[in-house]
């Protein structure tokens, strides 16, 4: 069955330059292994495809239960000179909570 | 034991929550972190313009509403409220302090300044010179940490006031001069980071950020309270709120914190160490407080963060608000009309449909019809004149455009852009001065 992220986890977006930081985290810690398994730096680059024009690497943190995206190129070439509304691409990690998974 | 207290995580931030801690937190230390990238850019460009300037244009406000009750219940204040100049800053809570009767005594931590090392050496320093063909560097900046802060606590200082020294390191100092940590153990260093940086960002550990009604509520929130820490001498730490206070914090609050901003959570980079966030333990305890322990670290980098600022010219904005039927429709011939007028005059130029599309740059499928939308325009150029051209012919849209357009507002800013390079640490060359004001009237060391 198909669930949307923001059913399951929640998340706060970050930036430094042009790079936009998007942490995972399942309301339930059980949730951890499923989205470990499903949201992958690759899904998510798709997922995200119009907006991060670079890298996405992801890292896991099992000892809180979180993953975290790191996505290169994604703020329209940087949060100091950005012409974009979101300069901060702090509403992305609604962005992310929009993509679905399979339970 | 020793008692941190988190007053401000930007610039802008609250003074209420900063007074209860000051008041009720039984606090040994309350930091105020004021310094966002670009402040600190438009801070020198203040300190151009008068060289008494170039600190916190808050400072003031705060000072004045916290100094009585830090000095009251022996709290010492840590912040990097210097910004460009934390001796003018030093000298204007002397100022304060006179005014109010109260005796103190303020350290200013110098020696951030690298603008001038970066001139000369800036075509290996720069990633990209050519940037600065059209631009004008204004302001170069290094990360400082806990080797050019804790000295300042050791003078016996009320209040320690910086320029540009790395957030985490803000908390650190305290701990290092409390408990008397070596800088060369690297699990202490990270450990005193981690609660450091959970803290730097105030209101975003205790549920300021986080709130998504139904979903993630929170409590209070309009009268969110900022977190402090009870570090222990062995590095771990007890993360609360001021009881009474608004907001909440939960392991949801922290594990958003922990993650905030961070590039790569195994190697977390400070002046003063390499932190591992993977190897933090996170529990709860009861309501509002959080138990953190673990923490490992490398030995801290050879060489030093610097933010570089640069002069990037103007951009221009207009905006008009479309509402109805087919406001959607309305809103994109007027952004499609301003785009003909005059987008080719322009380095870069945007139309975005505020309500509709704007913040995500599409919908991810949702369908998207809004019943209103707030087209903007904006154009970057080194032209002021140009920069204001895009909001004239935004609210031109009146009698030029399509039908029912509503509230055009323009807007002209400056823009900083900020690149970022490494220099040896021997570039630094800091420096405290203290400055004492008391019974006896005004005194400088």
């Amino acid at each position: 069955m198909a669930r949307k992220l923001y059913e399951l986890a929640h998340s706060r977006a970050g930036d430094k330059g042009d790079v936009l930081m998007l942490s995972l985290i399942p309301y339930e810690e059980e949730m951890y292994e499923k989205l470990r398994e499903q949201v992958t730096a690759d899904r998510v680059k798709s997922h995200l495809n119009h907006i991060v024009k670079g890298d996405v690497i992801r890292y896991e943190m099992p000892n809180i239960s979180a993953l975290q995206f790191v996505c290169q190129g994604a703020l329209l070439g940087g949060v100091t000179t950005s012409l974009g509304m979101d300069t901060h691409g702090k509403t992305l990690s609604y962005a992310l909570l929009e993509m679905e998974v399979d339970l | 034991m020793l008692r941190i207290g988190s007053g401000a995580g930007f610039s802008g931030d609250r003074i209420e929550p900063a007074i209860e801690l000051a008041e009720k937190g039984k606090l040994d230390y309350l930091v105020l972190e004021c310094l966002a990238e670009r402040t600190i850019a438009l801070a020198q460009k203040r300190k151009k313009a008068d060289v008494m300037l170039g600190y916190d244009p808050l400072l003031e406000k705060r000072i004045r509403s916290l100094l009585p009750a830090l000095l009251k219940n022996n709290v010492r204040l840590v912040t990097n409220m210097g910004a460009a100049n934390p001796i003018g800053g030093a000298q204007k809570i002397i100022e304060i302090a006179e005014e109010l009767g109260l005796k103190v005594k303020v350290a200013a931590v110098t020696g951030d300044d690298v603008l001038p090392y970066v001139f000369e050496n800036a075509d290996s320093l720069l990633f990209n010179p050519e940037l600065f063909e059209t631009a004008s560097i204004l302001s170069a900046n290094a990360y400082m940490g806990v080797s050019e802060i804790v000295p300042a606590l050791e003078t016996g200082a009320d209040v320690i006031i910086t320029g540009r020294v790395a957030d985490p390191s803000l908390f650190l100092a305290p701990m290092i001069h409390h408990f008397g940590w070596s800088v060369d153990d690297y699990d202490l260093m990270a450990k005193g980071t981690v609660i450091g940086h959970l803290l730097e960002c105030a209101g975003q550990l205790t549920g300021g950020y986080f709130a998504d009604p139904k979903k993630k509520d929170v409590n209070g929130l309009a009268y969110l309270g900022f977190p402090l820490a009870e570090v222990q001498s062995d590095g771990s730490a007890l993360l609360t709120k001021v009881p009474g206070t608004g907001g909440t914090l939960t392991l949801r609050t922290v594990k958003e914190q922990l993650l905030y901003e961070v590039m790569d959570p195994s190697s977390y980079i400070t002046p003063d160490v390499v932190a591992d966030f993977t190897t933090v333990s996170l529990r709860e305890d009861r309501e509002d407080r959080i138990l953190l322990t673990g923490g490992r670290g490398k030995e801290r980098p050879a060489q030093l963060k610097v933010s570089v600022g640069y002069d990037a010219g103007f951009i221009g904005e207009g905006e008009i608000t479309y509402a109805g039927e087919n406001a959607y429709g309305r809103a994109e011939l007027a952004g499609a009309i301003v785009k003909e007028r005059i987008s080719r005059n322009y380095d870069e130029f945007k139309v975005d449909y505020i309500g509709a599309i704007s913040g995500h740059r599409g919908s991810f499928g949702h369908q998207v019809n809004p019943y209103e939308v707030r087209l903007r325009v904006a154009g970057k150029t080194f032209e002021e004149d140009k920069a204001q051209r895009i909001g004239e012919e935004v609210e031109a849209l009146y009698t030029n455009g399509p039908a029912g357009g509503g509230g055009a507002r323009k807007f002209v800013n400056e823009v900083i852009g900020i690149v970022s390079t490494m220099v040896p640490r021997t570039v630094i060359n800091a420096a405290i001065k203290v400055m004492e004001v008391g019974q006896n009237g005004k005194e400088t060391v």
